[in-house]
């Protein structure tokens, strides 16, 4: 079946208007994370453009089919970014088309940057949206800080299109850094690694990545850390980071840009997994908890981002949803599974007390059941 | 400003509520004497006082379950209250309403630095927060002005922000989990100590929230290492556009300094005479302050004066000690004091494009001579929460009601420009009536329907954020 792509938002609000089978709300489509709804793809890729950039007040508002790419060419004229550095799923899910700033949104994808500068979610200052009714609906504004009534925008970044299909999107941008920088240490078992990494954080010198490899590029494990902003002051606390870590062995520091840039594009995509067979968990959990989780599951290979927080975790093909939640029972976090068939089962479950307040704010937005329904394990 | 009439069968309940409520908290956590429950009559938004039908103060969340359930089976509307430091009289009880109070819920639970929370009850002060952890080199960001007596749990519903967000970001932003009390005495969790909750993003609707959601006793939060050092750099312009545009400079150029404080000429001349921090007499002062490591601080503060002086300003002053930090920002820290000296004053709060600065600024200026009252301005300028004190004569009949009207006037300009009628601190009973002109009803609507779903009676501070007629069918059917 051909996808609905309206290409005004008064265009899709009639499509939603006049609806009343399920539809699967997608933008580029290149994140199909969880169980996909059967009815026809309803699609905000023609809803492109980008409205308004003043890079003084660092705003942006795009429409949600927007590609990131051209968010990132128009950011990057300006010497901004997207500072939470969002993943590209293509890789990982082998899925081809074009990433939307509306589906960074809808999934809340967040890269190696948030720990230290917040996730997708803290980066979204507005949205336009269009309820399961038709309606055209908004909350928050392009402003940096706005407490005006409810914060809707939190609630509609990553809600996977379940709430309403967004149609604009306002966020806050970033100055790039002038200079990146990166340690190293290699060797490390995944309980020292993490801990390093939380020495790291824990430290005054700002960095902005801590990621651990099982198996790095030649095969020895692989922790580094990020450090971006002036060159002086890169080198000075790469030298006050190399003391802090001396326990854990010596930290090669790296400062080839490409190399750096590179290195941490693969470890936001998660490139390591991307020819690796097998399923891929996302996992989010207290750093200390990280490594003797990951021992719990049998045949596993790990990926850890946000100083151990963030556990992206191949496993077997089919490995049972069960085998990662009966891992997690004693470990309070959140797991996910982006790459795998279990359909439903993908998301975390809930509480009943949090699952009903899910199920009565779906039933608000989208009173017809239309958005997504059974995407993030609620019954449709 | 119109609250709702107290409803009169709750008022003759009042003896049975009592009873029940005494029965499950211990005696001294029951107010109910007038001349007790007086102290809690209001706020931080003065202007408006109502005492309310009783006080609870629960000492844990099973007992803040307790009170709520029995609220709840009665028909109670419940104010949740922390410090009662708002400005926007969200904490404002109406004659037929219970105020409950975490005031006692100020225990430290757990301190992790290895993985960078802290665990608080929510009445737990915001400085004290950080009181916590400071020997240890940590710090927790958000910083309200009112930090010495402003509780997380006002924190958390007003989704309150300080001088340092510009890099830390607000509450929302530092906030990882919660336990969550709903209307009729469920128990909720929230999160926890990692980075982003399971499922719908809960935990951003309830930031910010205002109390109208649940009352939330427990709060994980982001704690931070403290940074090397911080200096300020403080410079005057004669013109506020000039000021503001070197605020915009600075912020394209790509440093990014935790603090960019503005303030005028009638705000630093207030402050002049109150605190004497050696300000210069000028039309627009800023106060920029950078982070890091002495060389770092140093290599940042050039950059900014460098931007600075290609906007020929009138004075400039590089903190290079602790003392000289202190000074600068010694005028600041003052000025609502020093403004509260001379004059009653009502703060607001509107939030702007950074880029509408000069235009708003001269707008104001033109406000101000038509109604006849000063505006003087001290403000965020890095994110553009703008804090325009009105200042008037509470005494002089009339002028409440004038001051009222500039304010309107103020924030209906801020909305205009594309901004919003509040930055940080919430909606309250204060700008509740201007909803309307930063949203459409069916904007309203979708947030009305998201309190249906947490607290279907509307029993949870139910007059506030939405215009009285907006929610009205909503409050009545509840009745
Ligand atoms: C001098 C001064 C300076 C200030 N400076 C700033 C500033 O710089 N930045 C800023 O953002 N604000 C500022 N404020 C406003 C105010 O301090 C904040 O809004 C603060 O967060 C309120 O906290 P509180 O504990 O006093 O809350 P309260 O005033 O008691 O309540 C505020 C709101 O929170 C709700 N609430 C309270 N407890 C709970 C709970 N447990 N669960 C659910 N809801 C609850 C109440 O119902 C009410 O709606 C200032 C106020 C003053 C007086």
């Amino acid at each position: 079946m051909t996808a609905l792509t309206p290409k005004t938002e008064a265009e899709l609000a009639e499509i939603v208007a006049s609806a009343n089978a399920p539809m699967r709300i997608t933008g580029g489509g290149t994140r199909p994370i969880g169980k996909p709804c059967d009815g026809p793809v309803l699609s905000t890729s023609a809803l492109s453009g980008i409205e308004l950039y003043e890079p003084g007040a660092l705003t942006l508002v795009a429409r949600t089919g927007t590609p990131v790419s051209e968010v990132e060419k128009t950011l990057a004229k300006e010497g901004q970014r997207l500072a939470f550095e969002p993943m590209d799923h293509r890789g990982l899910l082998g899925t081809t088309g074009e990433p939307t700033i509306g589906g960074v949104f809808a999934a809340n994808v967040s890269g190696p940057r948030r720990i230290q500068t917040g996730a997708a979610r803290d980066f979204l200052l507005g949205v336009r949206f269009v309820d399961g009714t038709g309606q055209v609906l908004r909350n928050g504004g392009r402003v940096m800080k706005n407490v005006t009534g409810y914060d809707l925008v939190k609630l509609m970044a990553g809600s996977y299109g379940t709430l309403g299909v967004m149609t604009e999107v306002a966020l806050k941008v970033l100055p790039k850094s002038r200079h990146t920088g990166m340690l190293a240490l290699t060797g490390l078992s995944d309980t020292d690694a993490v801990r390093a990494l939380s020495r790291a954080l824990a430290s005054p010198y700002e960095v902005t990545g801590g990621a651990h490899l099982q198996n790095g590029p030649d095969g020895a494990p692989l922790t580094v850390i990020r450090i971006e902003g002036f060159e002086n002051s890169i080198a000075y606390r790469a030298d006050e980071l190399q003391k802090l870590l001396g326990a854990f062995g010596t930290a090669t520091f790296e400062t080839d840009a490409d190399r750096t840039t590179q290195r941490w594009r693969e470890i936001r995509d998660v490139a390591m997994f991307h020819d690796a067979p097998g399923d891929v968990w996302r996992i989010s959990v207290k750093p200390s908890d990280a490594p003797g989780l990951v021992a719990q599951v049998p045949g596993a290979e790990a990926l850890y981002d946000w100083g151990g927080g963030l556990i992206w975790l191949r496993v077997p093909e089919g490995t049972q949803a069960d085998t990662i939640r009966n891992a997690m029972q004693a470990t309070p976090g959140h797991a996910t599974l982006i790459r795998g068939a279990a359909g439903a089962g993908a998301f975390q479950p809930l509480s009943p007390a949090i699952g009903a307040l899910h199920d009565g704010l779906r039933a608000k937005f989208d009173p017809k059941g239309l958005f997504n329904p059974g995407l993030m394990d609620r019954a449709a | 400003m119109d609250m709702p009439n107290p409803n009169p069968l709750i008022l003759a309940r009042k003896a049975k509520l009592i009873e029940r409520l005494e029965a499950v908290l211990p005696p001294e956590a029951v107010i109910h004497d007038p001349s007790e429950t007086r102290a809690y009559e209001c706020d931080g938004l003065t202007a408006y006082k109502c005492p309310p039908l009783a006080v609870v103060l629960p000492a844990s969340t099973q007992e803040v379950s307790d009170a709520l359930r029995i609220c709840h089976e009665m028909d109670v509307p419940v104010v949740p209250r922390g410090a009662g430091t708002s400005l926007a009289g969200g904490a404002l009880p109406t004659e037929d309403s219970v105020i409950l109070g975490v005031a006692k819920l100020t225990d430290v639970l757990e301190t992790d630095y290895d993985n960078r929370f802290i665990r608080v009850q929510t009445g737990r002060t915001n400085l004290s927060v950080t009181g916590a952890v400071e020997e240890d080199g940590f710090f927790y960001a958000p910083d309200p002005s009112s930090q010495l007596a402003c509780a997380i749990a006002g924190n958390i519903a007003m989704n309150s922000g300080g001088a340092h967000c510009l890099k830390y970001g607000v509450t929302t932003n530092n906030l990882l989990g919660v336990t969550m009390v709903m209307m009729d005495g469920t128990i909720t969790q929230i999160g926890g100590a990692f980075l982003d909750a399971e499922g719908l993003d809960l935990l951003g609707l309830i930031c910010g929230s205002e109390g109208q959601l649940g009352v939330v006793t427990e709060a994980t939060l982001r704690i931070l290492h403290k940074p090397e050092g911080a200096r300020p750099v403080l410079m005057g312009f004669d013109s506020s556009e000039v000021a503001g545009q070197c605020v915009s400079d600075i912020i394209k150029v790509g440093v990014l300094p935790v603090a960019i404080e503005f303030m005028d000429r009638p705000c630093i001349r207030a402050t002049e005479n109150f605190a004497g921090a050696g300000y210069p007499d000028c039309e627009a002062l800023l106060i920029v302050e950078v982070e890091g490591s002495d060389a770092e601080i140093d290599e940042q503060l050039e950059t900014i004066i460098e931007i600075a002086q290609s906007h020929n300003p009138v004075a400039l002053r590089q903190s290079s000690s602790d003392d000289e930090s202190k000074r600068i920002w010694l005028g600041r820290k003052s000025a609502f004091g020093a403004m509260g000296k001379i004059n009653d004053y009502m703060c607001l709060d509107g939030t702007i494009p950074v880029s509408q600065l000069p235009y708003v600024l001269k707008r104001i200026g033109e406000l101000s001579q038509e109604f006849g009252l000063d505006v003087a301005n001290v403000f965020h300028a890095g994110d553009g929460n703008m804090h325009p004190l009105i200042l008037f004569n509470a005494n002089e009949p009339g002028q409440l009601e004038l001051c009222e009207d500039l304010g309107a006037e103020i924030l209906k300009l801020c909305v205009e420009v594309g901004g919003c009628l509040t930055g940080e601190h919430g909606v309250g009973i204060e700008k509740r009536d201007l909803m309307l002109h930063q949203y459409d009803p069916a904007d309203l609507e979708i947030q009305m329907a998201v309190k249906d779903v947490f607290d279907p009676g509307w029993l949870l501070n139910p007059a506030k954020v939405f215009p009285l007629q907006s929610s009205d069918a909503r409050r009545i059917a509840a009745e």
